[in-house]
């Protein structure tokens, strides 16, 4: 049995065969309407999140499985007590595969130990968001035809964004990728990604300090937000903002098949007036996310054999 | 100069890095024999300038993995009829199971009763992640 709980849980080759079958979903959604049927998925949301269990969900019931679950940890025996241990213990009998979202990290990790059906990370605190990775591929991939030979911009907070350091891990797998890492100096990319990720993969990265500096480079441009609560002082955070606000202007200086993608939500990193450029994908992306969520639902399931090897990593 | 007694039957921890004998007393449990226990402390090394030592009567077997993880420079002697019958090197070790505990607030571990798992990201640096939360062990540990 197999569980994503890291985005590295799966190879590149099963990855790509996952994404792979996302893209034919996407493209013939009703041949895969009742693969499901019968199936029950769980969504074990211990913390609030709107899109990712409906992503989730929708997914399953685009797939004609049932749904049930609980989105918020006071809703749930947690706030009786109960481990997380036996909460999976007991949603194995009631569910045929699982989507975590906890608060605390490594929650999804120690559910898969104890568990007897697949268990999905949607998300743990501040540490893992591997399907969001996922989808972040998947538009990369659909966007450009594959993944890799592309200069690739993260921007923003790159300190305690978790959705840019399961990207970084995951790019370094692919061939071609150059990192064009934005960011102020208050929240640049953590040194571990530096020297334990980026350095060893011999991939080549720069770090800036502005967006505008690097944006005709640049294919694809990830946009994360910023947040003011992360500045040591209001003054920093007034100075710096506007770098990291993406306008029509800067969007202008911007290779014209330039994909512009942000794990969402935006606050305001992002002009709504960019939402009109074909460029902007960030919408396609989450609705993407679903189709993934789909690939991956009938991959753990193992209704899609070949997709996934038998055995990964034991948790 | 000091003199203690040599052990007939029992182990020898020799050249540990001077400063960390109490380090591997505390991690290896030593207080939880009822046996023999020295620990000297500072004592003259011919390579290392001092070193610390621990000698143990009656015990012939120490977790290896444990004194990988603190000091991996140290030497255990097997001693028997009080001579040497073993030299053992130990090894720093992949994974450490339930010896030092994970202090990032935000990990399972801070609320959930599992077993404490640490892997080497770093074995050049001797930096070890906790498996749960990815965060790195503190040199308090």
């Amino acid at each position: 049995m197999r569980h994503l709980i890291d985005p590295l849980d799966f190879t590149r080759e099963e990855t790509d065969r996952l994404l792979g079958l996302a893209e034919t979903i996407m493209d013939k959604p009703s041949e895969y309407a009742h693969r499901c049927a019968g199936k029950i998925l769980a969504t074990l949301f211990f913390e609030p999140s709107t899109r990712t269990r409906l992503s989730f969900e929708s997914a399953m019931l685009r797939l004609g499985g049932q749904v049930l679950g609980f989105s918020s940890a006071q809703s749930s025996s947690a706030a009786k007590g109960e481990s997380v241990a036996d909460t999976i213990r007991m949603i194995s009998g009631y569910a045929d595969i699982a989507a975590m979202r906890h608060f605390k990290e490594g929650a999804p990790f120690v559910a898969a130990r104890y568990s007897r059906i697949p268990v999905v990370n949607a998300g743990d605190g501040g540490h893992q968001h591997p399907t969001q990775t996922l989808t972040d591929l998947f538009t990369i991939r659909r966007c450009r035809g594959k993944v890799g030979d592309l200069t690739i911009g993260l921007c923003g907070d790159l300190k305690f964004g978790r959705t840019v350091h399961s990207l970084i891990k995951s790019l370094v797998r692919y061939e071609g990728i150059r990192f064009v890492l934005i960011s102020p100096e208050e929240l640049r990319t953590p040194g571990y990604i530096l020297k334990e990720v980026l350095g060893p993969s011999g991939h080549p990265f720069t770090e800036v300090r502005r967006m505008e500096e690097v944006m005709p480079e640049l294919d694809v441009l990830y946009m994360t937000r910023v947040q003011r609560e992360r500045f040591f002082n209001e003054e920093d955070y007034v100075r710096l903002k506007d770098s990291y606000i993406l306008t029509p202007e800067k969007l202008r200086m911007g290779k014209a098949d330039l994909a512009v993608l942000h794990p969402l939500p935006r606050v305001n990193e992002i002009d709504q007036q960019v939402d009109q450029d074909p460029r902007a994908l960030y919408f396609q992306q989450a609705r993407g996310g679903v189709f993934v969520r789909m690939a991956l639902i009938l991959s753990l399931l193992g209704l899609e054999p070949d997709i996934l090897e038998k055995e990964g990593e034991p948790c | 100069m000091l003199n203690i007694d040599s052990i007939e039957n029992g182990i020898v921890i020799d050249h540990i890095t001077a400063g960390r004998g109490m380090r591997v007393y505390e991690l290896l449990e030593l207080h939880r024999l009822d046996t023999c226990v020295a620990i000297i402390r500072n004592a003259r090394s011919s390579k290392f300038g001092r070193k610390d030592i621990i000698k143990i009567e009656g015990v012939m077997d120490v977790d290896l993995d444990v004194l990988g993880f603190i000091d991996d420079h140290a030497t255990v002697c097997v001693i028997r009829d009080g001579k040497l019958l073993e030299k053992k090197r130990p090894q720093l070790p992949q994974r450490l199971v339930n010896i030092v505990s994970c202090k990032n607030p935000r990990c399972i571990t801070s609320v959930e009763d599992v077993d404490q798992i640490f892997y080497l990201c770093d074995g050049e640096k001797h930096r070890y992640r906790c498996q749960y939360c990815e965060q790195l062990l503190s040199e308090e540990g």
